[in-house]
């Protein structure tokens, strides 16, 4: 494990970082509050779009969220080679 | 049976059954007592996590608050999510690298500074005293209820229970009284769900069920529920009322404020590796997405069965509502507890629930006969009288009142351990005796958790607002002191002691101030609060509970510009923020 690894390790961390704060942001800021008006014309189910991001799609996206970035982590450990054991 | 008796026997047989796990798993020393010995699986750990933050805020009254508010409840929903999300991706992992005992302690090392220690130690005395109150109170409502007795000694046998389990067990017995109240609570908000969902859809699934047809109506819950409520001069279920800036505040703040809260970050320090501590934060979402994505399907439910309870037929005609004598006896009983209120203001002795505060609608309803809302039903009872008013069985609602409790305790508990570690472990370890035994240590942190359940009960007694409410503060604090020193002190290796004090002080101090200044919070015997609790008074119109967002860029904005004007931190310090950037363990760094 190399300082340089461990610069590189950093940086695609980060990178990894940004990506899962905008899916975040557009499923929670963006559909459920900021561009709830223009979702809620889409019917989804028994929904309107918009108010089913607020109150159910949201929730859902945040915990695949937590998953793919644990399972990202996983593997950027490995190829940096810092993971542990 | 009787219902009182079955609560009490569900209630009884709960609580012997946390007494029993704590005698089971209690601690034996100090690394048992404040970290469960490192060795917690992560999925145990993420149940513990669930009921450690899922609160008596969100078991009692959220789905109620959702119910009366509609689409604007969905601040909630996300906020309180979103925040973990935060936690997850920000905090988590590095804390748990870092791998020691308490939140202060990685602040005192990071921040090279007994002070910046001592700082932390008073944040999150504020932040864990303020959120206790709310869950005493929770535990207080519950027992009133359903026990029948008064306020006061609901909280007295409360206080007991986790006197117990938290004293003796410590972090190990509070982590498995945790995963066995996550199971009860679940239990018990999701069977009265599944029973109502059933009664008004057809489908089980109360997530489904929010979108499905009404039975033999072919028309949507949520376009019928928008329907009735239009046409008693309410705004569209769907529809929120509050302006979307005001909506995306207050979503922010309780998004950072859920990231900084002490007691959950501590449970990510009790799983064996950082990657458990990654997987755990899933899980521990994806339990508290099983109450967060039920809550909005039962909140629609509730007030539609509330609306349907009090206009049985058509709105406007003379038969249409329901006749006060033949009221049915979940509104009788909880009459009694002063939640549910009656007043017949045009004399024909039935109800009418309308929306009087819409001008627009006055013509309409007077046009009826109607001269004011005649009934008014409080939001923290939504959850609690939910079984009743679906007509279920009596079993349903001790179970209900058993969940409500392992909410209110396993907060209260995970607060209290906290609590506990920061006196034993940072004060007293870590500052004022080094030198004390493991075992003398040990009797601090119990000692310490006795006495702060003796001040949390006092607080319950008292506490300065709805259940809600007392948790929006705590969450404020939190957002405005811990969460911006933690974030700086793993993102930047610039951050340094100066900066890091004068942030947690600015940030603390402000948020306090102006909470305590207009809804008043431990100074009510000083005459606070001093100010009229108004929009018009308000800092660009934010309110107490929204106020930790400010209070969070302040703590931030004062942080950085100190840290930058003053010397860098040393190297060492450099090299522990490398340190927890990564899995692995640096060779040639010191580890102890």
């Amino acid at each position: 494990m190399t300082p340089e690894n461990r610069a590189g390790y950093w940086r695609a961390n980060l990178r990894l970082l940004l990506g899962c704060m905008i899916v975040w942001f557009v499923c929670s800021y963006g559909f459920g509050i900021l561009f709830v008006d223009a979702l809620n014309k889409i019917q989804f189910g028994g929904f309107r779009l918009g108010f089913w991001f607020a109150q159910q799609g949201s929730i859902y996206i945040f915990v695949l969220l937590l998953f793919f970035y644990a399972w990202r982590m996983n593997y950027l450990d490995r190829k940096y080679d810092v993971h542990e054991d | 049976m009787s219902l009182q008796a079955l609560t009490y026997l569900v209630v009884g047989a709960s609580f012997a059954l946390y007494i029993g796990i704590a005698i089971w798993s209690r601690a034996h020393n100090t690394g048992d007592f404040y970290i469960a010995g490192k060795t917690v699986s992560p999925v145990a750990n993420g149940m513990a996590t669930a009921a450690d933050w899922m609160s008596a805020a969100s078991f009692i009254s959220m789905a109620g608050l959702i119910a009366f508010l509609g689409y604007d409840g969905s601040v909630y929903l996300m906020g309180w999510t979103g925040g973990y999300v935060l936690l997850a991706l920000f905090l988590a992992p590095y804390l748990r690298k870092f791998g020691k005992f308490t939140v202060p302690q990685f602040i005192g090392e990071r921040y090279y500074s007994r002070t910046a220690r001592i700082v932390a130690v008073i944040c999150l005395i504020f932040v864990s005293f303020t959120y206790i109150a709310g869950q005493m109170r929770g535990v207080g409502i519950v027992f009133s209820r359903f026990l029948e007795v008064e306020i006061g000694v609901g909280l007295a046998i409360g206080m007991g229970v986790v006197f117990i389990y938290a004293v003796l067990g410590g972090m190990k017995g509070i982590t498995y009284t945790q995963v066995a109240q996550y199971c009860v609570l679940i239990f018990a908000y999701t069977v009265p769900a599944v029973f109502i969902a059933l009664q008004i859809t057809g489908n089980a699934i109360p997530q489904l069920a929010f979108g499905s047809e009404v039975t033999g109506t072919g028309v949507s819950l949520l376009s019928r529920l928008d329907g009735i409520v239009t046409s008693l001069g309410f705004t569209q279920y769907t529809n929120g009322t509050k302006s979307t800036i005001d909506v995306f505040c207050i979503t922010l703040a309780l998004m950072v404020g859920t990231a900084g809260l002490p007691h959950v970050i501590v449970r990510f320090f009790t799983v064996p590796t950082v990657r458990d501590a990654r997987r755990s934060a899933g899980y521990a979402l994806l339990f508290i997405a099983v109450l967060y994505t039920t809550a909005p399907a039962v909140g629609a439910m509730a007030r539609f069965n509330l609306i349907n309870t009090i206009q049985p037929g058509a709105v406007g005609t003379v038969d249409g509502n329901l006749v006060y004598e033949n009221r049915p006896d979940w509104m009788r009983t909880w009459q009694r507890t002063g939640l549910v209120t009656f007043d017949d203001k045009n004399g024909d002795g039935r109800v009418q629930y309308y929306n009087d505060k819409n001008a627009d609608f006055t013509a309409t309803a007077r046009s009826y006969g109607w001269q004011g809302n005649e009934i008014t039903v409080d939001r923290d009872i939504m959850v609690l009288a939910n079984p009743e008013i679906a007509g279920l069985p009596n079993w349903v609602i001790a179970l209900v009142a058993a969940g409500g409790i392992a909410a209110a305790l396993s907060t209260a508990a995970g607060l209290l351990l906290v609590i506990s570690a920061a006196i034993s472990h940072d004060l007293i370890k870590g500052i004022f005796v080094p030198h004390i035994s493991e075992k003398n240590e040990l009797l601090a942190g119990r000692i310490a958790a006795a006495s702060a359940i003796m001040i949390a009960g006092y607080l319950g007694f008292d506490p300065p607002g709805w259940v809600a409410q007392v948790v929006a503060f705590a969450f404020g604090l939190a957002a405005a002191s811990l969460f911006p020193a933690i974030l700086l002190g793993i993102f930047s290796k610039r951050a340094n002691k100066q900066g890091a004090i004068a942030g947690m002080l600015t940030g603390l101090f402000f948020t306090y101030g102006y909470i305590e200044y207009f809804k008043g919070l431990f100074l009510k015997w000083a005459g606070a609060p001093w100010g009229e609790n108004v929009t018009e008074h308000w800092l660009f119109g934010i309110s107490p509970e929204g106020i930790g967002v400010i209070g969070m860029l302040l703590n931030f904005a004062v942080a950085l510009t100190v840290s930058h004007l003053t010397a860098p931190p040393p190297e060492r310090i450099q090299h522990l923020v490398e340190h927890i950037r990564v899995p692995r363990v640096i060779e040639g760094h010191p580890v102890d």
